[in-house]
């Protein structure tokens, strides 16, 4: 186990350094330099002023010299201060906002794997009954819903006409004057609606792996045998085939996390939560190339993390792989 | 592969049987429609705003209902057509055209340049598909150009390993070897041998890409980073139902609901191409 962990460990670096090479690439692809755009508004700034700046960036020396040092500031995790009037540093401004993303994608993840299996497993085993047939319709609706407008809809029900649930942010406004229990219900109440959106599409796309991954592994000859030998059909089907039929969609979820993560530009936009893909369109607009950078890195590193934490788990799952690697696709 | 004619009557036997196939493909084929005459079809300008119908609900004069500064609701989502179009058919037409290329080359030189191109797919997929998206628009300030290109750009890594499967399967067979046998040369192999027999996979993949193209372009105008206003796209005219959602639901519910049938539609029609197309798929 330790070797295969290993492995992939080592197989991920060429991967990082890709991320950071393309994130460098499309900083300079930008049509402008930064700093110098900001001088140009300065209209009185001398040749020469212009020339001191470039050589303060750095921007005068060759594009691999400019890549070694930005790549030695990254990796000691120095993405620069904001563009923002608040001058933070990038690093600080988006740590402070991981947390939240972060926990409300493994919150969703959770719930859509604890949702999509029962689901898939019940349209499996009932195969063109009314119910597969409605989970079916479900499915291509949930593919073909955009999350945002779905956020709306809800938002219109259950919290302009019928007014049970708050419309955004974390927490209300008199949060500080609940008693506990208050508080765990205000923080709850906030989450249900933007997990509830999050989770939608996944749902969809996650019970229909089940379903087809189940119908597959039915038709195996080990489960014919089980059946022949006398075994009742719940435990063919809960000790037998779930088990087997479980493990392509425990990878899959991993590789869920980079559009869950994209997914939180929308949820945090509309919903009005300050995690990072709040940011993200906050930067965007503003042009905020450090925050830019360290972000897109950074959600790209995450989305690395997730699919070595899924092939981890595949390893854990099914011992073939532990002992052949996964290079042998 | 002998008969064409043949071919095609199965083909279309097989894609009449399914329903929701084909009422996909008549609703794109509506859509299409409407966006290609939506200035003979809209029944206002969608620019000209009427100070004495704000926010006027859904009724006969305005069958969709008016906005903040009253336009015609109804109007202005036609004209969002075209853009919807436009932008799911060039940008998936990008999204074909690297992807088709890369995994060409790919499958077909094998080895080094396989394990290159192979790599650089792993990481593009790597990247949260919208937080690039976001990065390369604001830096290179969003237009419809833009917009286009950065989706297709985004978008063609699928198709790659796709192309690049079915070729790796396709390359040894005995049309091919006897096309090498009689001395053609790799660019008139790999463009007439090989990738005509690609295209089924490719030509549903594409269906499928322009449902994901139309979310999304509707999701980034409605972040305010797609299609900018006053042109009116269907992300950007939910914006301002995110504004009055409290007093103007019509404003957030039909173009939203014009995205969903759109992509369900597209999406329908690609998996009734897939099951219609792929002789393996049949009985």
């Amino acid at each position: 186990m330790l070797a295969y962990l290993i492995r992939r460990l080592l197989i991920s670096i060429p991967l990082l350094l890709g991320i950071l090479v393309l994130s460098f690439v499309m900083l300079k692809l930008a049509p402008g330099e930064p700093g110098v755009i900001q001088q140009d508004l300065q209209a009185r700034a001398t040749g020469a002023q212009r020339e001191t700046l470039r050589q303060l960036y750095g921007l005068d020396k060759p594009i691999y010299v400019q890549f070694g040092r930005w790549l030695w500031r990254v990796v000691r995790l120095d993405f620069g201060r904001s563009y923002s009037p608040d001058g933070r540093a990038a690093l600080d401004k988006i740590a402070e906002r991981i947390p939240i993303t972060l926990g409300l994608n493994v919150l969703e993840l959770l719930i859509i794997f604890s949702v999509a299996v029962p689901l898939g497993i019940l349209s499996a085993t009932r195969q063109y009954s009314a119910f597969d047939k409605s989970m079916t319709l479900f499915v291509f609706v949930g593919f073909a819903t955009p999350d945002f407008w779905l956020a709306l809809l809800l938002m219109i029900l259950f919290g302009v006409q019928l007014g049970w649930l708050p419309m955004s942010g974390l927490r209300s406004l008199n949060f500080e004057y609940l008693d506990f229990w208050a508080q765990v219900w205000d923080v709850l109440s906030h989450l249900i609606l933007p997990v509830l959106v999050a989770s939608f599409g996944g749902l969809a796309y996650l019970s229909r792996l089940m379903r087809g991954s189940l119908l597959e592994v039915v038709r195996q000859d080990y489960i014919r045998t089980a059946r022949a030998k006398g075994l009742p059909e719940g435990d063919v089907i809960y000790k037998h085939a779930v088990r087997n039929a479980v493990i392509p969609v425990v990878t899959l979820l991993g590789m869920m996390l980079p559009g869950l993560l994209g997914g939180s530009v929308f949820i945090e936009t509309v919903f009005a939560i300050p995690g990072m893909g709040q940011l993200f369109v906050q930067s965007a607009f503003s042009r905020d190339e450090p925050v830019l950078m360290a972000l897109i890195v950074i959600g790209a590193s995450l989305s690395l993390l997730g699919n070595i934490l899924a092939d981890i788990s595949y390893g854990l799952v099914d011992p073939r792989i532990r002992v052949s690697g996964r290079e042998a696709r | 592969m002998a008969r064409p004619a043949l071919r095609r009557s199965v083909f279309w036997r097989q894609f009449r049987k399914n329903q929701l196939a084909v009422c996909g493909g008549a609703v794109v084929l509506v859509m299409t429609l409407a966006a290609l005459f939506a200035s003979a079809l809209a029944p206002y300008d969608p620019g000209a705003y009427d100070v004495t119908q704000i926010l006027m609900p859904p009724g006969l004069a305005h069958w969709l209902g008016t906005d903040q500064i009253g336009r015609d609701v109804l109007s202005r989502m036609l004209y969002g057509a075209r853009i919807s179009m436009a932008v799911g058919f060039v940008s998936v037409g990008i999204a074909v055209g690297v992807g088709t290329l890369i995994g060409t080359v790919a499958a077909y030189y094998g080895g080094r340049v396989d394990e290159v191109l192979m790599r650089f797919v792993d990481l593009m997929l790597n990247f949260p598909r919208l937080f690039l998206l976001l990065t390369l628009i604001a830096l290179l300030r969003p237009s419809i150009w833009v917009i286009m290109a950065v989706i297709g750009l985004t978008g063609w890594m699928g198709l790659a390993r796709l192309v690049r499967g079915e070729i790796l399967s396709l390359k040894e067979r005995e049309f091919v070897l006897s096309a090498r046998a009689l001395g053609a040369r790799d660019p008139r192999i790999m463009f007439h041998h090989i990738l005509p027999n690609a295209l089924v996979p490719v030509l549903v993949s594409a269906t499928l890409g322009v449902a994901g193209a139309i979310l999304a372009e509707s999701g980034l105008s409605f972040l305010g980073l797609g299609v900018q206003p006053p042109t009116p796209s269907w992300g950007n005219i939910l914006i301002e139902g995110k504004a009055n959602i409290e007093i103007a639901w019509w404003l957030s519910v039909f173009p939203g609901l014009a995205i969903l049938v759109t992509v369900l539609a597209y999406n329908l029609l690609g998996e009734g191409l897939r099951d219609a197309l792929d002789p393996r798929l049949r009985q």
